[in-house]
């Protein structure tokens, strides 16, 4: 791995995006659109502040699960990543680079986000902003290495697509946003237990609330950039300089 | 499926490689720089294995589809290769200027013509000054003119002491390359210079030529 290749790699991921202002325009604006119409239907209630949290994390990693899918299969498709395999990029390079450029992208999104639920909407944070933030950016770096991970197995845009309802919804629905995880049956319990949108979801909340102390919300943190780091590493095996 | 073969691309020189669609001149050339998977045996290429680490800076490829970034401008796809190969800064200019594309730096490659935007691929290939350029017909659907062009850059480039190795299934082209090697069904039936080849055959033309020598084969069989 280099650090120069790397970076490059992030810069030009970086220029693509900035040359499209509508995907911008969407990637900034949609979460907040979403996070308010909730707010919205459960005016009056106390279940925003509830479910609210759990928004947060759901946003950043779908789309950034999304548009990371999309653009790596692109570049398998048009031969740019062929080409990059027949030069000295190295698959690490390629894969960080992504990862970095999404990476900072999801804070952004997650930044105004957050901004909109707090200051417009009204969630209550009772713990710390910055622990919060920290979990959104790690949330939606899971989200990119999710996707690195599954533009892997698919080779064309129908294809990745339903990997969305394939590795994101059991997530979403396991994650106790829905049914608590500990009312259900003991199976489902346990294998929600050990996804990484679970405790993304119980991190979120927990900070919102202030439920728990820093050190139980970073091991949750430790937890996912567990996920993180395994699924860029499958990424990167995944990755063939050959291919038929 | 390819066979045995040996190909020689002396320095400085063009040496074509031709045959109709499906010999498997695109496998060939994948092997060659190393992006092919292997089932069995090996492909060494300028003393290295193929795709060894060392030689990925020292061979420029050129997909037969314009492999760049469609959503980058010209200067910004060229200075994204530029920093992945670790080519000095004043490449990317050198590499317009040859190409001829000087004039459309700044334009978004999605907005040029299908010429133009293999040219883009072509210059990314150029940078760093490769010492062999793998070519998968660089040439196909570009007018007489654009052709014309890119063949004497193609020798300008062999002037200079860079090895080419250009794939083509226009026949025509045969005459431009100063080697050439005729495949058909994953292998290799001539390897000739052009006139060598005219004259092994008394054939008048490439097309002639080739058809010739699969009469022949066809014949000892």
């Amino acid at each position: 791995m280099s650090f120069r290749r790397t970076f490059v790699t992030a810069g030009r991921v970086l220029t693509q995006i900035r040359h499209d202002p509508r995907t911008i325009a969407l990637l900034v604006v949609v979460p907040s659109l979403l996070i308010g119409l909730l707010a919205w239907i459960f005016t009056d209630t106390r279940v925003f502040d509830s479910i609210g949290p759990a928004m947060i994390a759901l946003f950043p990693f779908i789309v950034m699960f999304l548009v990371t899918s999309i653009t790596t299969l692109r570049e398998r498709r048009t031969g740019t990543l062929e080409r990059l395999l027949a030069m000295p990029l190295g698959k690490g390079d390629f894969i960080v680079g992504y990862a970095l450029a999404f990476g900072l992208l999801g804070l952004v999104q997650t930044a105004v986000a957050v901004s909109y639920a707090v200051w417009v909407c009204g969630l209550d944070i009772d713990g710390s902003m910055w622990l919060l933030f920290a979990v959104a950016v790690v949330d939606a770096l899971l989200g990119t290495a999710l996707g690195l991970f599954a533009s892997a197995f698919a080779r064309t845009e129908f294809q990745v697509v339903q990997f969305l309802p394939a590795l994101i919804f059991p997530q979403i629905l396991l994650g106790g946003i829905f049914v608590p995880r500990d009312q259900m049956p003991d199976v489902l319990h346990t294998i929600g237990d050990w996804l990484p949108l679970s405790h993304a979801i119980d991190a979120l909340t927990a900070v919102a609330q202030g439920t728990h102390d820093d050190a139980w919300v970073w091991t949750r943190i430790g937890f996912i950039g567990a996920w993180v780091v395994g699924a860029i590493v499958v990424g990167a095996v995944t990755l063939r300089r050959r291919s038929a | 499926m390819l066979r045995d073969l040996t190909v020689t691309v002396p320095r400085g020189q063009v040496v074509g490689l031709l045959g109709p669609s499906g010999s498997g001149k695109t496998t060939l050339m994948r092997c060659v720089v190393g992006v092919q998977r292997v089932a069995a045996g090996g492909v060494t290429v300028l003393g290295r294995p193929a795709g060894s680490r060392a030689l990925r800076s020292r061979i420029g490829y050129v997909t037969q589809a314009a492999s760049v970034y469609d959503d980058l401008t010209v200067r910004e796809n060229l200075r994204y290769f530029r920093g992945v190969l670790g080519a000095p800064a004043g490449d990317v200019d050198r590499v317009l200027e040859q190409t001829g594309l000087a004039g459309q730096a700044g334009q978004v490659v999605h907005s040029l013509s299908g010429g133009q935007r293999n040219r883009v691929s072509l210059a990314a290939a150029l940078l760093g000054e490769p010492e062999l350029l793998v070519l998968d017909e660089p040439t196909v659907g570009l007018d007489p003119v654009l052709r014309f062009e890119l063949w004497s850059l193609f020798h300008e480039l062999a002037e200079s002491g860079v090895s080419l190795f250009v794939s083509s299934h226009v026949m025509d082209e045969a005459t431009r390359c100063d080697r050439l090697l005729l495949m058909r069904d994953g292998e290799i039936i001539a390897d000739d210079t052009p006139q060598g080849l005219l004259h092994a055959t008394g054939a008048p033309d490439a097309e002639a030529a080739f058809l010739e020598i699969i009469r022949s084969k066809e014949a000892g069989r």
